[in-house]
C-alpha cells in the first residue's frame, strides 16, 4: 500500500523568486518530486493551496514587514519541518544593505505618502525570529542541493550539505586557485561551499554567495587583500553582497567602513 | 646511464602508448603547469619555467627551451591514484534490507605518468604504505597503482618553496620509477640522460634510439643535480623535530598561527600525502537507489572531527597543530617516515601563505625545552 505522499508547501517573503524556481529549474528530477510528494502550496507553480499543517515548509525571503514576522510565526506552526532556502531567508539577503541606512529615508523618498508603508527597520533571516530546521545557503540555491535536502528529508537521512570552504570544491575539481596563481581576490577561503565553485573556474573571484563557511576567517583574508592591493572600501565592498548580514561577513564590512 | 637526444624523446611517449598507457604529464593551462593526458612531447611546457612564493605562483618563458625547467604545480599524482570522487558502490532497496550491486569490473585506466619529481616519488611511496599494506588495502587505489608506469625526471632547478633536501626526499630521485630522466641543456646539446629502475623501464628504453653515456655526460649529471640542492628555496630543521613538536604541544605559536589560518584546507588538498576522505551516501527521491560515494576530506573540517556527543577539534588552533604535528611528528610513529616530502605545495598554494617551515622554525626558537638543543 502506498504511503500518504508527504506535502510540502512553498512561501515567500521579501525576495526575487528566483530560488523557489530552481525547483521548477530540475527539469530532469520534477517528475521524480512530483510522484514523492505532494506539492500543497507552490504559488509559483500552482493555484492549488492545500489548507496546512504540512510535512517541510520551504520558505524564501526575508523578514522586512510587521505583517511578514506574523505571516512567518503562523507558517512555522503549520510546518513539521521548515527549511529556508537561499540568502534572502538565510542572511537577509541584498535587500539587507538598508540595514546599514536610515529606512524612514528611503520611504520618504520613494514613496508619494510614506505613512501607508509599514516597514521594519531591518531585513532580517527568518531564523531570526521562528526555529528553522534547515537553512540552505546560496544566492541563488543550488538546486541539486534543494533536492538533496528534500530527499534527505524525505529518506530521513542527513542532508550532504558540507559547510566548509569553497577552496575545498575547486581543488576537488581541479581548478588552478585564481588567487594564488593570478592575485585574483577571492572570498573563496571564507565563504561556503555550495555553488561547486564556478566563479573560480571562469578565472573569477568568488563573490561570497553562499554565505560565511564554517568557521570564517575574514581579518585574515583581509590582510591578504591589502598585500594584494586592495584598500579597506574595496574590502568593504565585496562582503556588501547578497550576504551583507552575515555575522561574520558583517563584522568584517563593518571593520573597514569608515 | 643511457643518452636519449630530445629529438628521440617522442619515441618514449610512442612506446607508452603502443604499451596501452594513458600518458598524464605536465602542461600549461589556466596559468599553471597542470597534469593532463598527453599524446605528444609537444604538449609539454617547452620553455616555461615558475615562479613560488608562500601563497604565490606564476609561469614565465624560460631562458632556453628546456621541457621541465619547473617545479611542482597545483595537482599532484594522487589526483589520479586517489580520485578526488569515487563511487564506491551502489545499492538497491529489497524489502527492508538493501542489496549491494556488484561492482562492474572494468579494467581500471592503466597510467604513466611522466615528469614525476624525486618528492613526488616519495609521497608516491608514503600513499602506496597507506592504501595497499596491512589487512585493509584500498583495492581501488592498488588496481590504479600496481598497473602503473612511472617516468621521473630529476630537478636540477628548484622552486622558492622546495625543501626537498632537508626531508630527504631529493632532489635525485632515488628509487620508485620505472625509468628516471635528467634533462640536460648545454649551448650547442638538448638531450636525456636515461637511467632504468625496473624490467619495464628497461624495455621501453629497448624502444628508444639511445647510446650508453660517456663520462662526461654522466659528471653532467652529478654537477647539475649538486648545484639544485644547493639552491634549494627553503630549509626544515628536521633535528629531533618530533620530540620538538611533542614537546610544544602547548606552544603559543599555534594561537598565533591560528589568526592567520582560514582553516580553508588547501593545504591538505594540495599535499601528496594527505591521505583523508569521507563517504556520503545519497538516494533517489524514491529511496530505492542508494549510492556510496567516497570523496577528499581534510583535517580543517568541523565535520572531520565530528563524533556522537560533539566535536573534538572545534578551533583552528586545533586543527592546524593537527595537521603539522601529524605531518611531521605523529606519522613517524604510525608509518616510520615524516607525512611531508618538502615539496612546497602546502607553502604555495595556501592564500595567505602559511608556511610549515616557518612555523616549524618558530616553534624551535621559542621552545622551552632542550629538544632544542
Ligand atoms: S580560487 Fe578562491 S575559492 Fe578557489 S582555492 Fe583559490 S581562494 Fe579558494
Ligand atoms: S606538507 Fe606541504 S611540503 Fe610537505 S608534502 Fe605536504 S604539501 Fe608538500
Ligand atoms: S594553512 Fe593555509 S591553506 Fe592551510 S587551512 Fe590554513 S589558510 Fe588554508
Amino acid at each position: 500500500m502506498p504511503a500518504k505522499k508527504p506535502k510540502v508547501a512553498v512561501f515567500k517573503f521579501a525576495s526575487c523568486d528566483g530560488c523557489q524556481l530552481s525547483l521548477l529549474d530540475a527539469e530532469e528530477h520534477l517528475l521524480a518530486v512530483a510522484g514523492a510528494v505532494e506539492i500543497a502550496n507552490f504559488a509559483e507553480a500552482s493555484r492549488r493551496m492545500l489548507k496546512g499543517p504540512y510535512d517541510i515548509g520551504l520558505v524564501e525571503g526575508s523578514i522586512t514587514t510587521p505583517h511578514d514576522v506574523e505571516r512567518i510565526r503562523e507558517i512555522r506552526k503549520s510546518c513539521r519541518v521548515l527549511i529556508t532556502i537561499g540568502a534572502c531567508a538565510t542572511a537577509g539577503g541584498i535587500q539587507a544593505l538598508r540595514n546599514w541606512k536610515d529606512v524612514k529615508e528611503f520611504t520618504r523618498l520613494v514613496y508619494a505618502s510614506p505613512e501607508y508603508i509599514s516597514t521594519l527597520d531591518r531585513s532580517m533571516p527568518v531564523g531570526s525570529y521562528v526555529h528553522v530546521d534547515f537553512e540552505l545557503r546560496g544566492c541563488p540555491i543550488n538546486k541539486l542541493q534543494l533536492l538533496e535536502v528534500v530527499n534527505a528529508a524525505l529518506n530521513k537521512r542527513k542532508p550532504n550539505i558540507p559547510a566548509h570552504s569553497v577552496c575545498m570544491e575547486c581543488k576537488l575539481r581541479g581548478t588552478v586557485c585564481v588567487m594564488v596563481a593570478k592575485g585574483i581576490p577571492c572570498l573563496g577561503p571564507v565563504t561556503q561551499v555550495g555553488c561547486g565553485a564556478i566563479c573560480p573556474a571562469f578565472d573569477r573571484g568568488c563573490y561570497g554567495c553562499f554565505g560565511p563557511m564554517e568557521n570564517p576567517n575574514p581579518p585574515a583574508l583581509s590582510t591578504r587583500m591589502f598585500e594584494l592591493g586592495k584598500d579597506r572600501h574595496d574590502i568593504m565592498l565585496l562582503y556588501r553582497g547578497f550576504n551583507a548580514y552575515a555575522e561574520a561577513f558583517r563584522k568584517e564590512s563593518e571593520a573597514h567602513e569608515k | 646511464m643511457f643518452i636519449v637526444e630530445l629529438n628521440d624523446l617522442q619515441g618514449l611517449l610512442t612506446a607508452l602508448q603502443a604499451g596501452g598507457f594513458t600518458v598524464i604529464g605536465p602542461t600549461v593551462k589556466d596559468g599553471a603547469i597542470t597534469f593532463d593526458t598527453l599524446s605528444s612531447i609537444e604538449e609539454l611546457p617547452r620553455g616555461w619555467s615558475d615562479v613560488q612564493e608562500a601563497g604565490s605562483y606564476g609561469i614565465r618563458h624560460s631562458e632556453d627551451d628546456t621541457l621541465f625547467s619547473y617545479n611542482v604545480g597545483p595537482h599532484s599524482w594522487k589526483k589520479f591514484l586517489f580520485p578526488a570522487r569515487l563511487r564506491l558502490f551502489s545499492a538497491r532497496k529489497a524489502g527492508k534490507a538493501f542489496e549491494v550491486d556488484p561492482v562492474s569490473p572494468s579494467a581500471p585506466p592503466k597510467y604513466a605518468f611522466l615528469g614525476v619529481r624525486s618528492c613526488e616519488l616519495a609521497a608516491i611511496a608514503i600513499q602506496d604504505k597507506i592504501f595497499m599494506s596491512g589487512p585493509y588495502a584500498d583495492k581501488h587505489y592498488t588496481a590504479l597503482r600496481k598497473s602503473a608506469c612511472i617516468i621521473a625526471v630529476n630537478c636540477v632547478h628548484v622552486g622558492g618553496t622546495c625543501f626537498c633536501a632537508s626531508m630527504g626526499t631529493g632532489p635525485r630521485a632515488k628509487d620508485g620509477y620505472d625509468l628516471v630522466l635528467t634533462e640536460i641543456r648545454t649551448d650547442d646539446r638538448h638531450y636525456f640522460v636515461a637511467q632504468m629502475g625496473s624490467p619495464l623501464g628497461k624495455g621501453l628504453l629497448q624502444q628508444v634510439t639511445h647510446r650508453e653515456a660517456d663520462q662526461k655526460e654522466r659528471e653532467q649529471v652529478e654537477k647539475a643535480l649538486k648545484a639544485a640542492h644547493d639552491r634549494m628555496g627553503r630549509s626544515l630543521d628536521t633535528h629531533n623535530l618530533p620530540r620538538l613538536l611533542e614537546d610544544n604541544f602547548e606552544s603559543p605559536r599555534w594561537e598565533d598561527v591560528a589568526k592567520r589560518c582560514l582553516s580553508c584546507a588547501n593545504c591538505t588538498m594540495v599535499c601528496p600525502t594527505c591521505f583523508c576522505s569521507t563517504v556520503e551516501d545519497v538516494t533517489d527521491l524514491s529511496g530505492e537507489h542508494a549510492e556510496r560515494w567516497r570523496r577528499w576530506d581534510s583535517c580543517f573540517t568541523t565535520d572531520f572531527t565530528k563524533v556522537a556527543g560533539g566535536n573534538i577539534r572545534m578551533s583552528t588552533r586545533t586543527r592546524y597543530r593537527q595537521w603539522l604535528t601529524h605531518k611531521l611528528c605523529n606519522w613517524v610513529e604510525q608509518f616510520g617516515t615524516y607525512g611531508c616530502v618538502g615539496c612546497g605545495r602546502c607553502i604555495t598554494w595556501c592564500p595567505v601563505g602559511i608556511d610549515i617551515t616557518a612555523e616549524a622554525a618558530a616553534i624551535r626558537e621559542t621552545s622551552m625545552t632542550t629538544t632544542n638543543g
